[in-house]
């Protein structure tokens, strides 16, 4: 299956997103903001249509807008995060506002479906490398900040008295998850982002106690269910974005089942 | 020098005035149990002092500096405790995260990190506990892996934000007594704020009971008075004594439990109304 460029292709892109969605995923599911994840994705949707009616990439358009969304969420505080019906409510209105965008573009509709279901087939040489260039740079930033990260999503209240601004990391931590969404959105598209940067990150903590073996679970997990649902697309035909979410969930569910098992 | 010291110092929170014009000395070494109604301004006091209130007039000294924030000879178990009840994350990680936790890179303890994350357990006996996930903890030993984790960087003062307020009883003399021996062994100053005086009682050193705005510092017997107390209540209070244990009363009711029952304390509030103050 390798002798095919778009299998290559699929493989180094998988690659990159799987790790980058296992590391960013393990803080976004211990910080309980999976919602906002999901909600940035759909904002991305927005972005990517609208960056195409104005004749700019897609993948462009959705880095920004998710990116200056996920800035606005941070600085809006730590409450926020956490409010459903408020994120559940823009994130309607980013999904709506993109519906209106492919409106005017009607010839667009196999993007539509590869923006919210992802195709990560369809992968080119260049996309590869953009990847790999938004991936180093938030893994880098996450590298950075993720002491005081980890301390202010943990104690918020004692971290800021020892001088860190919950805030500041709310609102940097926004920026690299919108990063990171933008970079799923090419693999599983809009609506399946949770099938990579959830699952294995919550299927970890399910398994793991330490910070440090659950971020490598974390993305170890991510790398499997990407590449055998890659694998198991090529010998199916069936969607790729299917067999990851498939995955996703499998392994998160053996996961909490093997926890329940142990705690009897 | 003074551990603390307020000179003349007023604190608005949200238009209103929660301290006003309070001035207090506390020495080196002291344990001082903090008391007063719900909104009296306990937390306010702490966080003022931590320098993550400022104070709308007068002068704020800790450990013979100006109250400034991330002020690493405070140590801070704050009331409103995390969001890591639910987290399989170990305990021993989760007071981890608070070594250097004000400077960048990435999460993993060093050696230096790793023993002062043991020395710290060591301190309040937690060293077991810490291996188990912080789910599965009880919210006593939770505690006391907060405890812990005020405890990194051999803090000067210890600032304690209600650490029996969701204890039994039973083990809230443990947490006293846990603070006691930390006094002792580490010469710590130590402010405890507590909505209940009894179970403080013979650990403290001094108390510093607030209300209305005002303070009053001093040792048991000075502070727990009727004059004291009904001016810091704005009403009328009795103090009654019985058996070593000390109710201030407003009326016919005890205004510490009255003004802080908890779904747990309601027993404990029942067993309190069966002996009815009238009978004394």
């Amino acid at each position: 299956m390798f002798d095919y460029d778009f299998m290559r292709n699929a493989f180094a892109a998988a690659t990159i997103v799987a790790v980058v969605a296992g590391l960013v995923g393990y803080f976004l599911v211990l910080r309980s903001q999976t919602f906002a994840g999901h909600a940035l994705a759909h904002v991305g949707f927005t972005g990517a249509t609208g960056a195409v009616l104005i004749g700019v990439s897609p993948l462009w358009g959705l880095v920004v807008l998710t990116v200056s969304c996920g800035i606005g969420m941070g600085a809006m505080g730590e409450r926020l995060a956490q409010r459903d019906v408020a994120i559940g409510i823009i994130l309607a209105l980013a999904l709506g506002l993109g519906l209106l965008f492919l409106h005017f573009f009607t010839a667009y509709a196999t993007q539509a479906t590869a923006l919210l279901f992802g195709n990560v087939l369809a992968v080119d040489d260049q996309t590869v490398w953009t990847l790999l260039g938004l991936g180093v740079v938030s893994i880098t930033l996450l590298a950075v900040i993720s002491r005081p990260l980890l301390f202010a999503s943990l104690q918020p209240e004692l971290a800021e008295a020892r001088g860190v601004s919950p805030r500041l990391y709310s609102m940097l931590f926004a920026a690299i998850v919108a990063l990171a969404t933008a970079e799923c959105m090419q693999i599983v598209g809009v609506l399946l982002v949770f099938a990579l940067m959830v699952g294995p990150a919550a299927a970890a903590q399910q398994i793991a106690t330490r910070v440090a073996t659950g971020l490598v679970l974390s993305a170890v997990l991510a790398l499997a269910e990407a590449w055998a649902g890659i694998t198991l697309a090529f010998y199916t035909d069936w969607p790729s974005s299917f067999w990851i979410t498939a995955l996703s969930a499998g392994v998160y569910f053996l996961a909490a089942a093997w926890r329940a098992a142990l705690a009897r | 020098m003074n551990a603390v010291e307020f000179h003349d110092v007023s604190v608005r929170l949200g238009g209103q005035e929660i301290l006003h014009r309070v001035s207090l000395d506390i020495a080196p070494g002291e344990f001082i149990g903090v008391l007063g109604p719900n909104g009296a301004g306990k937390t306010t006091l702490m966080r003022s002092m931590l320098g993550l209130i400022p104070a709308s007039s007068g002068i704020i000294r800790v450990l013979g500096r100006p109250a400034a924030r991330g002020n690493p000879a405070i140590g801070y178990m704050p009331q409103v405790r995390g969001t890591g009840g639910h987290l399989r994350l170990s305990g021993w990680d989760f007071v981890a995260s608070a070594v250097d936790g004000h400077r960048i890179g990435w999460p993993f303890a060093r050696k230096a990190a790793r023993a002062e994350v043991d020395r710290v357990l060591d301190l309040v006996d937690a060293a077991a506990l810490a291996r188990r996930p912080l789910a599965e903890l009880s919210g006593g030993e939770r505690q006391r892996l907060l405890l812990a984790q005020a405890l990194i960087g051999r803090p000067g003062l210890l600032l304690l934000d209600e650490p029996m307020s969701n204890l039994d009883p039973h083990f809230q003399a443990g947490a006293v007594a846990l603070a006691k021996s930390l006094q002792r062994e580490l010469g710590v100053t130590i402010l405890f704020s507590a909505h209940e005086l009894n179970p403080l009682l013979g650990a403290i050193d001094r108390v510093l009971y607030l209300g209305r705005g005002r303070a009053a510092l001093g040792t048991v017997e000075e502070v727990i008075t009727s004059p004291v107390l009904s001016r810091l209540y704005g009403t009328e209070i009795d103090v009654i004594r019985l058996k070593g244990r000390i109710f201030v009363m407003a009326g016919r009711h005890d205004v510490e439990h009255d003004a802080h029952r908890h779904d747990h304390e309601a027993e404990a509030a029942h067993d309190l109304l069966g002996m009815s103050p009238h009978d004394v």
